[in-house]
């Protein structure tokens, strides 16, 4: 399944690891009290803190410990029970105290491992190599004034998770997939919001390139990339990128790069030569953290079936096909949703209609299953109709186009527009007379041995009905009348 | 009428008491002698209105019986802590015009303790020296002179302005920080008392860092009394500083017993330098001597790793300042210099702003934590520092207290070390092992050198244990019965 770039000298792997930096989902930020919501007036949400005013000292806000320690256990990741705050240092003008507070050789969260799922409904694991907690920095804006930059500390010190892979990836689908499923996990956790779009999550993606089976090749590192489309372009043309250089006789500088949508390319931010020297040491302000086995436990007890758990059970005791399951534990509204929607009833109805119906209609109006006009409550009334009879299969799907558009209930709809099945035999044999007197040649011809002419019958007495005559029943009263 | 400004602190609360003066009368008389002693330079900013208004409100507390613990007792703040509305400059160019938003702990409990702010003393610039000659702001000036001269000397540093302040009588006691020596020290100088309790007995929270893992505040008094009592006012838990440790506040007053029967006093062998100067030897013998004639059990202990103290400081102090004062960009407050992008004016606004002495150690600090280098020094260090505090807790298996001297010479004059920055760093000598360790240490004055000048005596306690550190020290100063001052020839 991994990309291959057809070089001149053959073959070629990519070899892809990521480090997803996650905004903690937290009133506070994490060494102070302000607030981290989104969106602010710029600079309104900033303490003495954040601003690196003298004199002033971090506190550890708890919520994002616990925040990080319930991501490692989603991450099937070992907790690290004793870890340490190191500074960062470097000077830039939204890092208002010159150094980053961040985790260097001891992070709260080792090694752990994810399974993501690929086409085809295989899937593969891919290691954690590590969880650290740190703090984002602020936000310089370039574009506010011809010559100055104004610096925008809202951000300076909210909480975040860097989630480190293992260079396990071998192509922008399992790398997107990957993202993907970090996402899912974060979102079930409720640990991250996992949007892309508000920043609250961004990927630095380490790309290299080597001969099937050879030693590891010299990776570059594209910083900051938010969205999955962009991260798949990046890694494809950077490899593309390492391919030509390397069977043209170079050798590729281990860098930093940045990608750029516009142009669709990555381009070189900072050598290694020129990358920063950020003398980690351990934050004198902060004890080192330090939790015991209690802790770990209350919060292990507290934890959401996970998108894995979900699918094997969606699979297992509900019947539901590999890829339907898979889809509909991606997000965890969407399985809740559905879950509300089985309950009591046909599970495999209920995913082809959350799945074709449902998702087929909010696909096609731009909406999200939070601002769905039908609520699983009413979705589940629609299949209750289908399943005692009351419409067709092909009325329902005339019913829920209603449903969506006007936000009314199944029944009434069915009930308003007469769209009720007819099961009155009575009604059905008289409109089956009526066709089979009608074609008297048609019933001749299907007398004299040409079987599939059943389901010429079947369509005129539909549509005799409006659709309305109960197929089965249709079925059991036609049959015996033309087998005479 | 007695002069207001010889008084004890304990003398000072007695008298308002028993209503022979007022916090007003007792602050004004400190306003004067502050502003007599101009010529000192111990004051970066003097706040005469504040303190008239918070002894005025001292005053009617009293009144209605609601005075609190050291109501009205005028001090002066040493300017690396934050205060509210008042210019904080840690004797830096570069905190020009800076006025914080908001009170230290430290500082913030004094005055809920009801103590009256006379001004902002001078230091080294970010509490970096030993003589008070880095500061921004000028030279501190010592009030004590050799006999039969004229030349001024420096008052030890970098508490330099609250030693001054104390020691000329121009506050009842001021507070200082100390990270190797800088509170110390200077009492040893200017002949007063000043402790250096645990590492996180007080808050750090609003004082400006010099090296996190060591700043510590504290008093400086005229007495060990005054000093237990000070100290109970500033220290305590805040939930706003990690490092603080969450341990109730002893009355450390109470533990002046005057008893030291049975104490073990341990004399560390590494103390004894070649070279030191007879009068401090003798000064030590003659403490020993002392403490023996109490009743207290002298016990010859080893702190092997001493000689590593100093080079282990002075590379964990400057890696810690290094990163501490980064945020001092031109960014935010303060000096900012523009330059032709950003790097430029951080290279001009840094350049224009620190001083020598602070650049150097910027310098030091930034080299120790490089790639390739960490290991080597930092790294080192750190483990240096954990054999010196085992070293200590080695000792403190067999003694209470630690006497040695509190620095290799007595106050010495401008210049005289200015150009040898190993020279400086020696006055840590006795001094720094104990920051290392992070535990409390108090200098007592105990003698005069031959030219006249105070000399000081340094008692180490165990951690959280300054409540036997006051004792020791009570007794040690009764002995020393060290009454001198010096003329005051600063009224011109």
């Amino acid at each position: 399944m991994g990309m291959i770039v057809q070089g001149a000298t053959g073959d070629w792997e990519v070899v892809i690891g990521l480090e997803i930096h996650a905004q903690v989902t937290s009133k506070a930020k994490l060494f102070s009290g302000a607030s981290a919501e989104f969106g602010a007036v710029p600079n309104s949400q900033v303490s003495f803190v954040d601003a690196a005013m003298p004199g002033m000292l971090p506190v550890i806000n708890e919520m994002a410990v616990e925040q990080a320690v319930r991501t490692g256990l989603g991450l099937n990741a070992q907790i690290n029970k004793f870890s340490v705050f190191d500074r960062k240092n470097y000077f830039y003008a939204d890092l208002p105290q010159g150094y980053q507070i961040s985790q260097f050789l001891q992070p709260i969260v080792g090694e752990g491992k994810i399974t993501i799922d690929l086409k085809g409904g295989e899937s593969c694991e891919i290691g954690i190599t590590r969880l650290h907690l740190e703090q984002d920095a602020g936000k310089s804006q370039h574009d506010q004034h011809p010559s100055k930059t104004f610096v925008d500390l809202n951000r300076s010190g909210v909480a975040l998770m860097e989630i480190v892979s293992e260079p396990d990836m071998r192509s922008p689908e399992e790398a997107a997939a990957y993202v993907k499923k970090i996402r899912s996990i974060v979102r079930y956790l409720g640990t991250c919001d996992g949007n892309m779009e508000e920043g609250s999550m961004r990927a630095d993606v380490n790309v290299s390139v080597r001969k099937p089976g050879d030693e590891l090749g010299t990776r570059c590192e594209m910083k900051n990339i938010n969205s999955l489309r962009f991260i798949q372009q990046a890694i494809i043309y950077e490899a593309n990128r390492q391919v030509d250089i390397i069977e043209a006789g170079g050798t590729v500088a281990q860098e930093t790069r940045l990608y750029d949508p516009v142009k669709g390319e990555t381009r070189s931010m900072r050598s290694k030569e020129e990358a920063h020297d950020y003398r980690y040491f351990p934050d004198p302000d902060l004890l080192p953290l330090q939790f015991d086995d209690e802790f770990i436990e209350n919060i292990r007890a507290t934890l959401p079936e996970l998108p894995d758990d979900k699918k094997a059970r969606f699979v297992n005791e509900l019947g539901l096909s590999d890829y339907d399951a898979g889809v509909l534990v991606t997000e965890r509204e969407v399985a809740d949703y559905f879950e509300a929607v089985a309950t009591g009833r046909d599970a495999k109805l209920a995913a082809n209609w959350v799945i074709g119906e449902l998702f087929g209609n909010l696909n096609r109006t731009g909406k999200n299953l939070a601002d769905s006009p039908v609520s699983a409550n009413a979705l589940g009334e629609l299949i209750d109709l289908i399943t005692d009879g009351t419409i067709s299969n092909r009325i329902a799907k005339e019913v829920f186009e209603e449903m969506f558009d006007s936000g009314g209930a199944a029944a009434d709809i069915v009930e308003e527009k007469g769209l009720k099945q007819v099961s009155d035999t009575g009604a059905i044999e008289a409109a089956i007379d009526a066709v089979i007197a009608a074609n008297p040649d048609k019933v001749e011809e299907y007398r004299g041995g040409k079987d599939k002419l059943f389901g010429f019958f079947m369509g005129q007495v539909m549509k005799a009905t409006q659709g309305k005559a109960n197929p089965g029943v249709v079925t059991e009263i036609l049959k015996p009348k033309l087998d005479v | 009428m007695t002069d207001l400004t010889k008084l004890t602190i304990s003398a000072a609360l007695d008298g308002m008491a028993a209503g022979d003066f007022s916090a007003r009368e007792l602050t004004a008389a400190h306003i004067t002698a502050m502003e007599a002693a101009n010529v000192l330079n111990a004051f970066i900013t003097k706040t005469p209105e504040i303190a008239v208004e918070a002894a005025t409100a001292s005053d009617s507390r009293r009144a209605k019986g609601e005075t609190r613990k050291i109501d009205g007792i005028p001090l002066a703040i040493k300017d690396l802590f934050c205060t509210k509305d008042v210019l904080t400059t840690a004797a830096s160019h570069i905190l020009d015009g800076f006025v914080p938003k908001y009170e230290s702990t430290v500082s913030s409990n004094l005055w809920a303790s009801g103590a009256v702010m006379l001004g902002k003393t001078n230091l080294d610039e970010f509490a970096m020296g030993s003589s008070n000659e880095t500061s921004y702001y000028g030279e501190v000036i010592n009030p004590w002179r050799r006999e039969g001269s004229d030349s001024p000397l420096v008052p030890g540093g970098s508490s330099g302005g609250s030693a001054s302040a104390v020691a000329s009588f121009s506050a009842m006691a001021a507070i200082g920080t100390d990270t190797g020596g800088s509170i110390r020290q200077p009492a040893s100088f200017t002949g007063i008392v000043g402790m250096k309790p645990t590492y996180g007995r007080c808050s750090r929270w609003g004082v400006v860092a010099f090296a996190s893992s060591l700043d510590q505040a504290g008093p400086m008094t005229r007495t060990v009394r005054d000093a237990a009592i000070m100290l109970e006012a500033m220290a305590g838990f805040d939930p706003k500083d990690s490092t603080s440790v969450d341990m109730p506040v002893p009355d450390f007053e109470a533990a002046l017993s005057g008893d030291i029967r049975g104490l073990k006093v341990g004399i560390p062998a590494e103390y004894r330098l070649d070279g030191m100067s007879p009068e401090v030897q003798a000064l030590w013998d003659q403490g020993i001597d002392w403490m023996k004639a109490a009743g207290a059990e002298i016990i010859d202990i080893s702190l092997p790793h001493t000689k590593y103290a100093l080079p282990a400081y002075y590379i964990i102090a400057p890696a810690e300042a290094s990163s501490n004062l980064a945020r001092y960009d031109g960014v935010r407050f303060g000096l900012r210099v523009e330059g032709d992008d950003l790097d430029d004016m951080y290279a001009r606004t840094r350049a224009e702003g620190f001083g020598a002495e602070v650049q150097r150690r910027l310098l030091i600090g930034t080299y120790a934590l490089s790639a390739g280098y960490y290991d080597a020094y930092y790294l080192k260090a750190q483990k240096v520092r954990s054999r010196i505090a085992d070293d200590f807790k080695q000792a403190y298996q067999k003694v209470d207290v630690i006497l040695t001297p509190t620095a290799p010479s007595p106050a010495f004059g401008f210049g005289e070390k200015g150009d040898d920055p190993l020279a400086m760093y020696l006055n840590d000598v006795f001094t720094g092992p104990a920051s290392l360790a992070g535990l409390p240490g108090i200098s007592v004055p105990a003698g005069l050198s031959s030219d006249g000048l105070p000399l000081g005596l340094q008692l180490l306690g165990k951690p959280f244990d300054e409540e036997t550190v006051f004792r020791a020290a009570g007794v040690l100063e009764n002995a020393a019965a060290f009454t001198a001052t010096p003329n005051d020839w600063w009224r011109g």
